[in-house]
């Protein structure tokens, strides 16, 4: 344990001490010798980040439910921290009980960010793990590293560091993994190293992917030939795991001292997404769409603000106007808390009508921004791209906003989107100068639109997944047109850093073999690359070079059907035929119907063998 | 705006109380701002009807005396709460203290005339104590403060991001003493204006005394009001 003496001498030193000293309300304190199974919750960047992650809250609170279990956080000191931590001398520790990691059963990261995989490496280094699976091999005491999140849907980069993955909803695989881990390690002998056992069945429960029990192979132009597993009875395929009906929320979430990004209560109140847009890989994987019955929201909004005080609540999900209640929902959440002055939010508005009612619902006195995500200028280039938005919608939607008080609307956009020519680039300008324009109508020379245009980046299980990064001149040359074309006061617009759009592209995107490039990248410096002010791209490409492999081959290339892709063997459930179906049909400017309108085939029903899916009306929050 | 309920109470009778707290060791590395949030949050979740200020935006109405530098602990820190119903002060103390994080004690809560003024210009000055471990003999150490006690002026440099004042500490140091030694500590006690024209920094007054590395602890123990 660190002592507070210890930390005394460095924190008065570091930025937002309080990051690292805990104490927080609804923290849980478990006893530590009675805990058989102990594990730190990592989030690789900093504490605001990392307490605003709801996946995590999850997992915590569950965790900390089962009598044998003990969980504890911990995030990636800022490199002031970092720098003062290796200075003393001091291991990185958990917040709770301020242990270092390397004392933990299980470090379990949460990877939402292929631009935080530095900070993974920094973390176990700052904890003393050995970074490598093939160095804690022969280690019975060293922690088991997991991870779970968006981004272990593919996890190759990630293989060397990783004992396991889980892949989808962990609620179930989590405990399912301690049930086992308990059981091995009290059956087994005394000499014994029981991990390798307990990895070898720890690969039978689906979702868990043991990365060390596949072999890669290679043809000789780098792209990948096979994937197997090496031993027999071990899945060649690895299977996300889903809950059938959404779990409880949590209702006892940690309220940091120091402000959190999100800095409000949370509930989930939907998981999937019916929309079915081309370019997002949240809306693929996370299939298939379960709501939460609207009693259900309004008792864990209940529980929560009292356990809280929060004053903020966020319906999150990801298309939450598309809640079968949302309506009525928004009604009695704010009738029945006007008085004590708690607001609502909702992060995901759908550009319609209906999403300015609702938010008019919401947000009774300050109107100021409300933000639509239009994603591509040209009817065209949403019809490629499955975004059944017209720009009728949008401007009928701006309207009403600027009638109803709102003064600046958020347009997303993004630049690069699949058979995209300069013509849908200033079809962008095109339609925000539209929406200025109806803003001015409305309200005069005060309204403000703020355009995002970040560059788009193909992503494994989408059906984009075979197309190559638009180079970066290109890019340029797009976002140099639209700040031509939108030069006004009354607009501001902004667009996502290359560098960082880059190398997301290289690790979202990699084989195993960039493991080695992660590795080299970190022992040269790299931190917190998710961070402007931080981010060495020189750095990164000269790990690729140092370690022989080119970042072109895994951002530029156009992939075909038939090459092995690299995540190939993770199975969301999404077949890889309706992904090509769906990307030809987007090379058409084809349509396709969302969940709700009809049924696709996309291959989630009969994976899971659901009879209703999506679940139909309202408060029918389960699949089965 | 209200629901029927709330409508009921009117007219609003509104309570002024003055919490004395304790800011703890565990929580002295958060911010003023923290600190703030961390109080509403929890007079938010005892259910207190808190009185809030008007506007697009609107707040609950706590004053604290004065903010606690980040690193220090507090032994009797206060803030003022203004709510909009009247409760027994048993009532709100006890249902407070279930809701507060580790770190934050509650000391007492007393009923204050709402026409006061604002609590912060009610501050005159404050007291610390500093723990201290150092070689110096006690002889020493008592020769540092009459040292600094016996000057004329202490100019001292505050530097802020943008620029760099020069101002005199002297003045500022109201009473300096040994308070207690245990050991190789020694606690020292200092007394330091604190209002609109100027505050004084302890751990400023332990540079002064050129003993800067060796404070370990610095606590607030008291903060002087203006007789009313």
């Amino acid at each position: 344990m660190i002592s507070e003496a210890a930390l005394d001498r460095i924190l008065p030193k570091v930025t937002k001490p309080a990051r690292y000293t805990g104490q927080e309300w609804n923290r849980v304190r478990k006893d530590w010798s009675k805990a058989k199974l102990k594990i730190a919750l990592a989030y690789p960047d900093v504490y605001e980040i990392g307490m605003s992650n709801l996946g995590l809250a999850i997992l915590y609170e569950l965790l900390n439910q089962q009598d044998d279990i003990l969980a504890e956080r911990v995030y990636a000191p800022w490199p002031d921290m970092e720098n003062a931590l290796r200075k003393a001398g001091l291991p990185l520790f958990t917040l709770e009980s301020r242990r270092p990691l390397g004392a933990f059963d299980w470090i379990g990261f949460s990877l939402q960010y292929e631009l935080n995989y530095s900070n993974v490496l920094n973390m176990l280094d700052l904890a003393e793990v050995p970074l490598l699976v093939s160095e804690r091999v022969d280690m019975p005491t060293a922690p088991l590293v997991i991870g779970g999140g968006s981004c272990t849907y593919n996890a190759e980069p990630l293989t060397d560091f990783f004992d396991l993955f889980v892949i989808g909803e962990g609620e179930e695989v989590v405990l399912e993994l301690a049930q086992l881990y308990l059981a091995v390690k009290a059956s087994a002998a005394p000499e014994e190293n029981w991990k390798e056992g307990f990895l070898l069945r720890a690969a039978y429960i689906e979702g868990v992917y043991v990365a060390s029990l596949y072999t890669v192979h290679y043809q000789s132009d780098g792209t990948v030939s096979a994937i197997e597993p090496m031993k027999a009875g071990v899945p060649a395929r690895i299977r996300k795991r889903i809950l059938r009906k959404l779990p409880p929320a949590p209702i006892r979430p940690v309220v940091p001292f120091v402000q959190a990004v999100h800095d409000r209560a949370m509930v989930e109140i939907m998981r999937g997404c019916k929309r079915g847009c081309r370019f997002c890989q949240a809306g693929m994987i996370y299939r298939p769409v379960r709501e939460r019955p609207m009693d259900e929201v309004l008792e864990a909004v209940d529980q929560l603000l009292a356990n809280t005080g929060y004053k903020e609540i966020a319906l999150v999900s990801l298309s939450s106007t598309d809640h079968a209640c949302i309506e009525p929902l928004v009604r009695e959440l704010s009738e029945r808390y006007a008085a004590e002055r708690i607001s609502i939010s909702l992060p995901s508005l759908r550009t319609d009508a209906f999403s300015v009612e609702l938010a008019q619902i919401i947000q009774r006195t300050r109107r100021t921004g409300l933000t639509f995500a239009p994603e591509a200028g040209s009817e065209r280039l949403r019809r490629v791209i499955n975004k059944g938005v017209t720009a009728e919608d949008l401007l009928r939607t701006a309207k009403a906003a600027y009638a109803n008080g709102w003064l600046r609307i958020k347009l997303y956009f993004m630049l690069g989107l699949p058979t995209e020519t300069m013509e849908d680039v200033l079809a962008i300008a095109n339609l925000v100068k539209a929406v200025r324009d109806v803003g001015r109508r409305e309200r005069g020379r005060r309204i403000q639109v703020n355009v995002s245009a970040n560059t788009f980046v193909p992503k494994p299980h989408t059906p984009f997944q075979w197309l190559p990064l638009q180079d970066a001149a290109s890019i340029r040359e797009r976002q140099m047109a639209l700040r031509k074309e939108l030069r006004d006061r009354a607009i501001k617009l902004n667009w996502s850093d290359a560098d960082e759009t880059w190398l997301e592209a290289a690790l979202s995107r990699g084989d195993r073999r960039l493991g080695r490039v992660i590795q080299r990248a970190w022992q040269q410096g790299a931190r917190f690359d998710a961070w402007s002010e931080w981010l060495q791209p020189e750095l990164w490409r000269q790990a690729f070079a140092e370690v022989g492999l080119h970042p072109e081959f895994y951002t530029s290339r156009q992939r075909s059907l038939d090459e092995v892709l690299p995540w190939s063997h993770i199975d969301t459930g999404v077949s890889d035929s309706f992904l090509w179906d769906e990307y030809q049909r987007a090379l058409h400017g084809e349509p396709s119907v969302d969940c709700a309108e009809g049924c696709m085939d996309c291959g989630v029903r009969a994976a899971f063998g659901l009879v209703n899916c999506p679940p139909a009306g309202s408060g029918r929050g389960t699949v089965n | 705006m209200t629901t029927g309920n709330a409508q009921l109470v009117t007219p609003q009778i509104t309570q002024r109380l003055r919490i004395v707290f304790r800011k703890g060791a565990e929580i002295k590395y958060i911010s003023h701002l923290d600190l703030m949030r961390a109080w509403e949050r929890a007079l938010r979740r005892a259910d207190m009807p808190l009185a809030h200020s008007r506007g697009f935006n609107p707040h609950p109405k706590l004053t604290f005396a004065s903010a606690l530098p980040v690193g220090f602990t507090g032994r009797a820190e206060m803030l003022d709460v203004i709510l909009e119903q009247r409760l027994g002060l048993r009532d709100f103390a006890a249902r407070l203290k279930a809701q507060l994080p580790r770190g934050l004690e509650l000391g007492s809560v007393t009923e204050v005339p709402a026409a006061l003024p604002p609590l912060p210009s009610r501050v005159a000055a404050a007291e610390y104590e500093v723990a201290v471990q150092s070689q110096d003999t006690p002889d020493q150490i008592e020769a540092r403060l009459r040292g600094l006690l016996a000057a004329e002026s202490i100019p001292r440099r505050r530097e802020r991001p943008d620029k760099v004042r020069i101002y005199d500490l002297r003045p500022l140091v109201q009473e300096l003493h040994v308070v207690e030694r245990l050991g190789d500590m020694t606690v020292i006690g200092v007394r330091l204006q604190s209002n609109a024209q100027g505050t004084g920094r302890p751990d400023e007054v332990m540079a002064a005394l050129g003993m800067a590395d060796a404070v370990r602890v610095i606590e607030r123990v008291r903060l002087i009001l203006l007789p009313d």
